[in-house]
């Protein structure tokens, strides 16, 4: 840490401070749906960070993710709706959720843990659709998710008598609500790098990275492999929980829709296209897959309809079609991912070169 | 897809109703599963040869079944008897999709054979969304009915009913099936095919050519695929660009239920879910007080799946995988 405090680093630190603080304004001069853009990367930065321990730290693939998210959605909604009639704050149901995902984190886990690979991915991706199945059919006979219908009317986050939703004036500047909660989650965003970076050199980490990279050996020389798989899963789930909770806290409303298969694979590609493991490049990943697609998604229609006269493919398609192209070249040319760490790098170059 | 089908209590015997249910959801379970081991047999062939989870392959089931739906309805409009239309149908949907499991190979698998494990995997995952949306922009979001091919014949038999198309399924698919086997058991393909999946290396040293080997199971697969896809057009009549992705997991789960990298496994895992996933969702109503319905079905693939790779990852019938699992 102490690299921090040198004048270059503090400089640098300025400058991003300055930039995060400027660009909810900057968006809303696109208008206030860009600064909702910009909320939802920052929420897939969290994610992204959250699978990272889980991928890339202790590499164990996991394709379910977006359950432990839905599970921290759903607890929020059901703790503070009128579905139930509870109205708990959220800074009590936040660590709630994070209890429960964590939970689901382990209940997941410690079955899987002699999965490897592949399979364990199957098994992830196995398990994140039960919990979606579940969340679509638990409205008979009794109505704890209310189906396919979902949960509406949610609190948004307040503080005391400050709420998050609607233009407040805080210290004399008009802010909106997708604005408060932009600081939100930058906040909580700081919060989730901070771990990551403590975590990465942290015994438990470079633990998690000798399992990663070979789990015999890891095993041999002491580090009980099964303590610290099932801690990567509650630790990664927590923070899909937490991200859960802010999520249905700003968006007001969830149904299971949101929480299907394709975003699983979403979270994943941006750890792995960013550079697994590596925390800029994850952070990268998850920006760039973001906001990429929000831009074809306004981009795409209107160039169409200039260049043909209509709309020749639906723009929501070919924002797809074009991510499913991404992950198929990423992994072609730059398998370690666009940012990789250093190490990384390295290593998969030798191992390329030295193939059988 | 057409969930869970109720039977029709057209003369109840008052004493043995659960005996009707339990044959009737028995012959269901039977056809789905012919279904699932067809695909299945895809999944654990490149399996077996070069250990990578082609997650597409589903998607090219699913283009097999569309392409069949196109090639078909044009020919019935244009005059044609059903059965010359079913045929052409079905005979282009095999080889677009050989082409297609082969141009998988060579364009997204064959540059990461050497690659850690993950790459090929998110790879395939790549393709397969490449391909769901390919076959939207094509075919579009609707649901497509898929033409009658075969005439609606019922038959009954002790309480159980079932339909021309039904006996059509598991007879084709064990045909198909035989046929499989004595191609990898009694060819020399089929031996090349053995001693790659064994040794690839010393495979390669005793003369055979592993590239022509690994195009040869991607092939073999996705037209065992594409017929698996007209089945399923046959049997459910409805087709949509998503059916191949849970269609393809589950038949995945059938190859690792019977030990992936086993024909034989695979098909009796295909089998063996199809009638799990039948009698589950018949009878979860009852074993659960009414509290989870039929709806659930889905996810006793899913259970399978974790059960058997928490207590026998090799599966019923596979030697040790070792590493792998």
């Amino acid at each position: 840490m102490s690299k921090w405090l040198n004048p270059r680093s503090a400089f640098g630190i300025a400058l991003i401070a300055a930039a995060l603080i400027a660009l909810p304004f900057v968006a809303a001069m696109g208008g206030q749906a860009w600064v909702r853009i910009l909320n939802f990367a920052i929420l897939y930065v969290f994610l992204a960070l959250g699978l990272n321990i889980v991928v890339g730290f202790a590499g164990l693939l996991d394709l379910g993710y977006i359950a432990f998210y839905a599970v921290g959605a759903y607890t929020y909604a059901l703790l503070a709706s009128p579905h139930f009639g509870l109205h708990w704050p959220f800074w009590v149901i936040l660590p709630i959720g994070a209890a429960v995902a964590c939970f689901f984190g382990v209940l997941l886990g410690s079955p899987t843990l002699k999965l490897r690979g592949d399979y364990l991915a199957i098994v992830t991706l196995g398990f994140g659709e039960i919990v979606r199945i579940f969340l679509n059919n638990l409205n008979a006979p009794i109505n704890v998710t209310n189906g396919p219908q979902g949960i509406t009317l949610i609190d948004t986050v307040a503080f005391g008598d400050f709420r998050f939703s609607g233009t407040s004036q805080v210290l004399g500047v008009s802010l909106s609500g997708p604005q408060k909660y932009y600081f939100l989650l930058v906040a909580l965003a700081i919060f989730v790098i901070i771990i990551n970076l403590r975590l990465q050199n942290s015994r438990i980490g470079r633990a998690w990275q000798a399992i990663r990279e070979d789990e015999i050996a890891a095993k041999a020389i002491g580090i009980n492999t099964r303590n610290l798989k099932l801690l990567a899963f509650a630790m990664g789930a927590s923070f899909g929980g937490v991200a859960g909770g802010v999520f249905s806290a700003m968006q007001g409303f969830v149904s299971p829709e949101s929480f299907s298969l394709i975003e699983s694979i979403m979270i994943l590609a941006m750890v792995v296209l960013g550079g697994m493991g590596h925390i800029p490049g994850v952070i990268l990943g998850a920006v760039l897959l973001s906001i990429l697609p929000e831009v074809l998604r306004y981009g795409v229609g209107p160039l169409q309809m200039a260049l043909f006269g209509k709309m020749l493919i639906d723009p929501e398609s070919l924002r797809m079609l074009i991510f499913g192209l991404a992950l198929v070249l990423v992994m072609r040319f730059k398998p370690a991912g666009l940012w990789p760490s250093p190490e990384r790098k390295r290593e998969l170059s030798e191992k390329r070169a030295g193939a059988v | 897809m057409k969930r869970h089908r109720k039977v029709p209590f057209l003369h109840v015997a008052v004493d043995l109703p659960k005996m009707d249910i339990f044959l009737q959801q028995i012959i269901n379970g039977l056809v789905q599963g012919s279904i699932y081991a067809l695909v299945a047999l895809g999944y654990t062939m490149v399996y077996g040869i070069m250990g990578l989870i082609n997650f597409a392959h589903g998607e090219v089931v699913m283009i097999g079944t569309l392409v069949t739906i196109t090639v078909a309805t044009t020919l019935i409009k244009a005059g044609m008897p059903v059965a010359v239309a079913g045929l052409a149908g079905l005979s282009s949907a095999v080889l677009v999709c050989m082409a297609l499991g082969w141009g998988l190979e060579r364009i997204a698998y064959r540059p990461l054979r050497n690659a850690p494990r993950l790459t090929p995997l998110i790879t395939a995952i790549g393709m397969s969304i490449v391909l769901q949306n390919v076959a939207m922009i094509v075919w579009g979001r609707n649901y497509l009915t898929f033409p009658h091919l075969l005439p609606k014949v019922n038959f009954e038999f002790a309480g159980a009913h079932f339909t021309a198309i039904q006996v059509m399924i598991v007879v084709v698919s064990g045909l198909t099936m035989a046929g499989l086997v004595l191609l990898v058991y009694r060819t020399k393909l089929g031996m090349a095919m053995r001693a790659t999946a064994q040794n690839p290396q010393v495979a390669s040293l005793m003369g055979v050519n592993s590239n022509r080997v690994i195009s040869a199971a991607f092939v073999i697969g996705s037209a065992l695929g594409a017929l698996a896809g007209v089945m399923v057009g046959t049997y459910y009549e409805i087709a949509h660009y998503q059916m191949g992705f849970m269609l393809g997991l589950k038949a995945f789960t059938a190859a690792v239920l019977g030990g992936i990298g086993n024909l034989a496994g695979a098909m009796a895992g295909g089998i063996l879910l199809g009638i799990i996933e039948a009698l589950g969702a018949g009878y979860i109503g009852d074993l659960t007080g009414g509290f989870l319905g039929s709806h659930y079905q889905d996810i006793f693939a899913f259970i399978v799946l974790i059960v058997v790779l928490m207590f026998k990852p090799s599966g019923l019938f596979g030697e040790k995988t070792g590493d792998r699992a």
